[in-house]
């Protein structure tokens, strides 16, 4: 028998030689980059849930709503002048955006480079993996263009013919009455759904906050939050296609260019 | 259980086969993996169709093993998609063929990850482990006389804790499973059993990031699949990823100069 010469194991991500400062360090690393995810994810956690919560007042009609969308302009304004801190939020938001996409992007072209050429010839069984884990990577590409699309329908007005800046109320009806655009918001839902179910949960892990004592409460955490708002979300387009929300409520509300001009706030108060 | 079954079966078994630098396929043994035992365990299987292979003069299905009683992490393959095959918290050394049913057809292949190149058949190169461990997975401690036992109070959690960590064999099934080949559940293992205790408390930032880095040169990185626990011949648990996370953020913050005061 000859003895083999084996050669050694080339590293598959050779490091680069010249040391960055700590912060880019940090991010290099696969440990680090997970860590901005879950931070950025949380922030983004953050939005989505209030984003649901204020949408819930499409149930109490234009006045409540378009309100609201007021409010957030004239958030802190006696501090800062009116859309300072929307915008200052809307920052930070596009921030934890770039970061949550740019790692996932990084993270996903390291982990195909660690994989072998051609994979198992025989199928895996996957024992622990879920739906949710193994498709974090295509809802989030779903969730990524649907919040473009989202953007150009009720906030640029760009995909919606019907928009009229500020009167969010009937904008989101126009949008929702048309059948494939609804389809478009459930399917999204579904997917950021999903998506939660499993960055709600391993988020915990990648910020390394696991203690015995509370881990069993983690799935259940972000299988509630996921459900939530899911539900919520996926309630508008629904409500809007059988009539629950109708254009027809509240006719005297009336929003030009970007400013409410009739909507008595609170007219009927008690009423839906 | 009743002792020795005298019933066999007979199973199919398609293995990877690979030359050594050359291109593999998946060769179909059927005569050969004929009236095999139940009590026989996996590899004691492949060593009866290896005497059947070399009495008809081929070359022999090459695989690994050392110890043969779960405890040296040399026997790993991938069987039926599973590491280790389907038995939960076992080596493919300790699964028996009892868990096979007559008629099976049993898919045997080696890991598969990039840092782990087949070497022959089943067998693949898993030094890219040798290269972490060498970056710090160790203590420095003074030579010279033993010192006493139980000189270092350590609390019972810690301890099991640390023992639970230290239980890892080095198999590679934690990569083998994961669906990004990390190797963060072996690291994570290595890691731990040292940074839980009091001996190793001195270069735990250093071991922390050092070991990090090391893997990260090889392997993909964790997504939280968990499939790495269900596989682990030791079932070692994920939360020591989570430890391990926690340390590496911690020594990116840390002023190592109070390293020593919490």
């Amino acid at each position: 028998m000859q003895t083999m010469e084996r050669q050694r194991v080339a590293p598959v991500h050779p490091r680069p030689r010249r040391p960055a400062p700590w912060p880019v360090e940090f991010y290099r690393s696969t440990v680090g980059m997970k860590w901005v995810m879950a931070v950025s994810g949380i922030f983004l956690m953050g939005y989505v849930f209030l984003h649901m919560l204020g949408n819930l007042k499409l149930y109490m009609g234009a006045d409540d709503i378009n309100h609201y969308g007021e409010f957030l302009r004239d958030l802190l304004v006696p501090i800062f002048p009116r859309t300072v801190t929307l915008w200052l939020l809307r920052i930070g938001l596009i921030l934890a955006f770039f970061f949550h996409v740019h790692s996932a992007y990084r993270l996903t072209r390291i982990n195909r480079r660690a994989r072998a050429e051609g994979g198992y010839i025989s199928k895996r069984d996957y024992q622990a993996a879920t739906i949710a884990s193994r498709s974090m990577r295509m809802t989030g590409v779903v969730i990524l263009l649907f919040v473009l699309w989202h953007l150009a329908d009720l906030t640029w007005g760009t995909a919606n013919p019907d928009f009229v800046r500020g009167d969010v109320y009937r904008n989101v009806v126009a949008s929702f009455e048309r059948p494939v655009v609804s389809l478009i918001y459930i399917v999204a839902n579904i997917a950021l759904g999903l998506h939660l179910f499993h960055g709600a949960w391993s988020m915990f892990q990648s910020l390394g906050l696991n203690n015995p004592r509370w881990n069993s409460v983690r799935r259940g955490f972000a299988a509630g939050f996921a459900g939530i708002v899911m539900v919520g979300n996926l309630s508008f387009p629904i409500a809007v296609l059988t009539g629950v929300i109708s254009a027809d409520d509240n006719p005297d509300c009336r929003v030009v260019d970007g400013v409410i001009e009739t909507c008595e706030l609170y007219a009927g108060e008690g009423e839906g | 259980m009743s002792g020795a079954s005298n019933e066999t079966i007979d199973v199919v078994l398609h293995v990877w086969r690979q030359p050594p630098g050359g291109e593999g396929r998946m060769v179909t043994y059927t005569e050969e993996a004929k009236g095999i035992s139940p009590d026989m365990s996996f590899l004691e299987m492949l060593d009866v169709v290896n005497e059947r292979l070399i009495a008809k003069g081929e070359e022999p299905i090459a695989f690994e093993h050392d110890c043969r009683e779960g405890i040296c992490g040399s026997c790993g393959m991938m069987i039926n998609g599973q590491p280790h095959g389907p038995q939960k918290g076992t080596a493919t050394c300790q699964l028996h063929m009892r868990e096979f049913r007559d008629g099976d057809e049993i898919y045997v292949e080696p890991w598969r990850a990039r840092a782990f190149p087949v070497l022959r058949d089943l067998i693949v190169d898993r030094s890219a482990f040798d290269r972490i461990i060498e970056a710090g997975g160790y203590i420095t401690a003074p030579t010279g006389s033993a010192p006493d036992a139980n000189l270092i109070p350590v609390p019972k959690e810690a301890a099991d804790a640390a023992m639970d960590a230290a239980a890892c064999i080095a198999c590679g099934a934690c990569v083998a499973a994961c669906p990004n080949n990390a190797a963060h559940l072996f690291t994570a293992a290595k890691l731990q059993h040292l940074n839980l205790l009091p001996q190793g408390q001195a270069e735990r930032y250093q071991r922390t990031v050092a070991m990090v880095e090391a893997m990260e040169e090889y392997f993909g990185s964790c997504t939280m699949h968990g499939e790495c626990q269900e596989a682990c011949p030791k079932e070692i648990s994920v939360d020591f990823i989570a430890y391990m996370n926690r340390d590496f953020v911690k020594a990116q913050l840390k002023n190592r100069k109070l390293a020593g005061q919490t």
